[in-house]
């Protein structure tokens, strides 16, 4: 009996297994390459998306450009005065229309219909270089675009 | 003999897997970014250098005129209004049908008129467009649902028009009911081009 009870003892402290463990993370790891997408663009810009709640979405990713605008994220260096990123790279105004054509020639003809610019524009920034912008893709014969914007929390 | 037997069956150390999933996983939360690829559809006017012409007169009955300077404020019809009453302005002046003087004599006819200052923030530039987006939405949604007796509203209708696995009859009357209603609501807003409108 007493051999007995020193067994059930020793028993009563197993390591907990881990072998689930992978699994668990593994199935994480799946979950955010299904929701996730590839980082395009290096955020030297600060933009916070201004909010809305008459949203559409974008089809197709690979007729899309993106124009953004915000303030440098390195103010020391650039000055907290709005700029314009293509391409991870500072543009100005008069490059926007050269981008436009490129990125329009690069998307597959298939999808030349549905050519879309976004614009993420950070909500602080004034509309006068955003409206600088929308004048030089009217000439670049660029119609359709997309204000960039997340779904607005209802406060009720 | 006992022991060597337990002993025999040797799994595999599979501890390690679970650092290996962290860092695969770690890797893709720093890599990638969440989806959020929404927005305000918008459509430019084409260029053109010719100057507008002059005599573009439309009712002034027929025009709601939105003014917004540099400290976010706005000018409707010269009175000055908060942001959250312009859809309900708006919802007024397209489903006016002559009721009232100042507002438009029909939906068809209905225009609406914006010029925002350069100083004007985007945010609220976009909180515009949103409540005009907002405003037509809810028309349309009220027209859609009377025509198809309350079965189907206009969102309902844009999708089902859109729908590839849907088989063609039910597409073209899905079709057929959005150009409807778009035929009874039509878009119609106009963006002045930004001046110094003051108050900065």
């Amino acid at each position: 009996m007493s051999r007995f009870s020193k067994d059930s003892g020793k028993k009563e402290t197993p390591a907990i297994s881990t072998a689930s463990l992978p699994d668990i993370i593994f199935m994480l790891l799946f979950f955010f390459m299904v929701v996730t997408v590839m980082r395009e663009t290096n955020p030297i810009l600060k933009i916070k998306l201004p909010q809305a709640t008459e949203l559409s979405k974008i089809e197709l990713k690979e007729s899309v450009a993106y124009i953004l605008i915000g303030t440098p994220t390195d103010v020391n260096t650039f000055g907290s005065a709005p700029r314009i990123q293509l391409n991870d790279q500072y543009a100005e105004v008069e490059n926007v229309k050269a981008f436009v054509k490129q990125s329009y020639a690069e998307v597959p003809d298939a999808y030349k219909g549905i050519f879309t610019v976004s614009l993420k524009v950070d909500e602080e920034v004034t509309m006068g270089i955003v409206t600088d912008v929308k004048q030089e893709l009217r000439k670049a014969d660029a119609l359709k675009i997309i204000y960039a914007a997340n779904k607005k929390v209802e406060q009720d | 003999m006992a022991r060597s037997k337990t002993k025999g069956a040797k799994e595999i150390d599979a501890s390690s897997m679970a650092d290996i999933a962290f860092l695969l996983l770690i890797f893709f939360l720093v890599t990638t970014t969440i989806d959020q690829d929404k927005g305000i559809i918008h459509k430019l006017p084409a260029w053109s250098e010719e100057p507008p012409p002059d005599d573009v007169r439309i009712n002034d009955k027929n025009l709601l005129e939105i003014l917004v300077n540099a400290n976010n404020q706005l000018l409707v019809e010269q009175e000055y209004m908060e942001l959250d009453e312009l859809k309900d302005v708006v919802i007024k002046h397209l489903d006016n049908r002559g009721k009232l003087p100042n507002f438009s004599e029909s939906p068809q006819e209905a225009v609406i008129s914006l010029k925002n200052d350069r100083g004007t923030n985007y945010g609220t530039y976009i909180e515009i467009q949103n409540s005009l987006k907002a405003a037509y939405a809810e028309v349309r949604d009220k027209y859609a649902l009377t025509l198809t007796n309350g079965s189907m509203n206009y969102r309902e209708i844009d999708e089902c028009s859109d729908n590839e696995d849907l088989d063609s009859a039910k597409r073209n009357s899905c079709d057929d009911l959005k150009k409807k209603v778009q035929e009874e609501y039509p878009m119609k807003i106009s963006e002045a081009e930004p001046v110094n409108l003051g108050g900065n």
